[in-house]
């Protein structure tokens, strides 16, 4: 490269050191393995963790209903578990939760399929593509409470209008993020399924919704947050002129009664199905599929 | 492995008379939002039974667009291909592809199902016996050990091996190689390139490789094609059945290398056109 006139402002090459080969003698000893401290171990369990932050919340929320001492505004977390415990043992607050998750239940599993139909008529047809985005930029800002007085007209006080507006509630979101799914499903992958012959609904089945499962999945979530959000409203709403409502409707009759405590009962039981929703059915579900198949960490 | 001199007999007693896959006159265009571009121009190529055909080219010679036509995922706009005389519509068990991607193993599929699964799926074999194939197969490129293992926990070279391992599970008429081995390191690819040829050796199966290495065209095939880009016309055919992993680095090899390369650039139309003494030797 440089001239060796210009040695003054070349660079200065570096040294020429000697070879050299070294036979490794094999390690007799492998290296121990050290287990990791306690405290370490006993921090990675998620729940342990999950538990601790929820401890410090209810001890706060004791704390700050003490201070406030009034029993009707914001009861103890004490009173509240002493409710709910006194609520579950009579089997009436058990009895309203069944009541409202089979409900849900039948709205989530109606919504599902129908996000099902639609996304796999999106992935086929055009037609099914411009009717996927046009139906969902028409109804998924639309509140499903604000249906509620339209279901009400059309099905009657019942099952079925809640179902109705639940089943709305899953099914849009739940389209919408299917499908992105469905779309980011790499090129090689659908190639692949084709080269097969896979065609159709065995397709969809066999390749795109294994490949979108975690978009699927965190559709799922959302749907589901959605629908439970859905029916409680919808019962405190509309639960006053049915004969038997489900959890909304044990909170609103207890408001209305001042038993604040036991609206707060209501209320914990909610976001405990919730926690043992997400817990249990979808974090189980997440293990078993896309962590464990490395789509997802 | 191989020594040319028993390769060069086996090929002329394997080739039957007639052509296993003819592409005759096919021209191939794809869209872009503002215009149509051919990618390919009228490309004549025979591939015979038990051949490894290699498509070399520059990039954007069409040679990828016209192994996805031969796949059936693009239809010709002018032309047909033929498979044992009938024509290509569509994509099919019979024409496997390995593509260069390494996500193209699905991967909510352990390495035992990802090769059992196109068996299934393809309708070809019941599910035990797809499994027995299976096995087989994989015992034969070495990943017996990986088979409840899922891709993402794989090297790239063994999730390639998957891959080849399930394309050669489903007995296609045509393997099909799209670069299979460029995402890889240079080790691992060399390493590849030599199973791949051990594996022809036990099984003969009839192969066309898409690449853009020289060395590799030479090394893998036993005839190249030559394309040229800008739309992807054929610009020559070279025998290369002479050539195996222990010829690397040889004089005679190099030469070959040498030749592939003149054919492969010098006409390049465009301003590399600054003409070298041998250009007429073609």
């Amino acid at each position: 490269m440089s001239a060796p006139g210009t040695s003054a402002c070349a660079p200065e090459l570096p040294p020429i050191r000697p070879e050299y080969e070294r036979d490794l003698a094999p390690l007799d000893r492998a290296v121990p393995e050290r287990p990791l401290p306690w405290r370490t171990r006993v921090l990675q369990q998620a729940w342990l963790r999950k538990g601790l932050i929820l401890l410090v919340l209810a001890a706060l929320w004791e704390l700050l209903a003490r201070w406030q001492d009034n029993e009707l505004l914001l009861p103890t977390f004490t009173a509240t578990a002493r409710a709910l415990g006194e609520g579950v043992w009579s089997g009436e607050l058990i009895q309203k939760a069944r009541l409202s998750l089979t409900l849900l239940l039948q709205g989530y599993l109606a919504g599902i399929g129908l996000a099902f139909i639609l996304t796999a008529l999106a992935v086929s047809t055009q037609f099914g593509r411009d009717l996927l985005s046009t139906l969902t930029a028409m109804f998924n800002p639309l509140p499903a409470i604000a249906l509620l007085p339209l279901a009400l007209l059309w099905f009657g006080l019942g099952r079925g209008s809640l179902v109705f507006v639940l089943t709305h509630s899953v099914l849009w979101p739940l389209a919408l993020a299917t499908y992105a799914g469905f779309q980011a499903v790499p090129d090689t992958l659908r190639m692949a399924g084709r080269n097969y012959g896979l065609t159709g609904l065995r397709y969809v089945a066999q390749i795109l919704v294994p490949a979108a499962l975690p978009a699927i999945l965190s559709g799922l979530k959302i749907g589901w947050a959605f629908a439970w959000r859905t029916l409680i409203a919808a019962e405190l709403v509309f639960g006053a002129s049915s004969g038997q409502g489900g959890l909304g409707w044990f909170i609103f009759q207890n408001r209305n009664e001042l038993y604040t405590d036991r609206v707060f009962a209501g209320l914990v039981l909610v976001i405990l199905i919730g926690l043992a929703v997400e817990g249990l059915v979808f974090a189980s579900l997440e293990r078993v599929t896309v962590k464990r198949w490395g789509q997802q960490r | 492995m191989r020594s040319p001199a028993t390769e060069r007999t086996s090929v002329a007693r394997l080739a039957p008379a007639a052509p296993l896959l003819q592409l005759d006159g096919v021209s191939l265009e794809y869209r872009t939002p503002e215009r149509v571009v051919r990618a390919t121009h009228q490309v004549s190529l025979d591939v015979y039974q038990a051949d490894r055909f290699v498509l070399l080219g520059a990039s954007g010679c069409g040679k990828s667009t016209l192994l996805r036509a031969i796949a059936g995922f693009i239809a010709p706009v002018e032309g047909e291909i033929r498979l044992e005389g009938r024509r290509v519509s569509g994509p099919g068990p019979d024409r496997i592809v390995v593509f260069q991607e390494f996500d193209q193993l699905p991967p909510w599929k352990t390495v035992l199902q990802n090769v059992v699964f196109p068996l299934v799926a393809s309708r070809t074999l019941s599910r035990a016996e797809a499994t027995e194939r299976a096995r087989d197969i994989l015992a034969k490129v070495g990943l017996s050990p990986f088979a409840q293992a899922f891709p993402h926990q794989l090297s790239g070279g063994m999730k390639q091996r998957v891959a080849i391992a399930r394309a050669l599970a489903m007995q296609p008429r045509v393997l099909l190689m799209d670069e299979p081995f460029a995402a890889l390191d240079a080790l691992t690819r060399r390493r590849m390139q030599e199973e791949l040829l051990a594996l022809w050796a036990e099984v003969r199966f009839t192969l066309v490789f898409v690449t853009h290495s020289i060395e590799e065209a030479l090394l893998v095939g036993n005839r190249i094609g030559i394309l040229s880009p800008h739309p992807g016309r054929v610009r020559a055919e070279v025998n290369s059945h002479a050539w195996g992993p222990d010829s690397l680095g040889g004089a005679d090899f190099q030469a070959a290398a040498q030749r592939v390369h003149r054919l492969l650039f010098e006409d390049a139309p465009g301003p590399a056109r600054d003409a070298s003494p041998q250009r007429l030797a073609a």
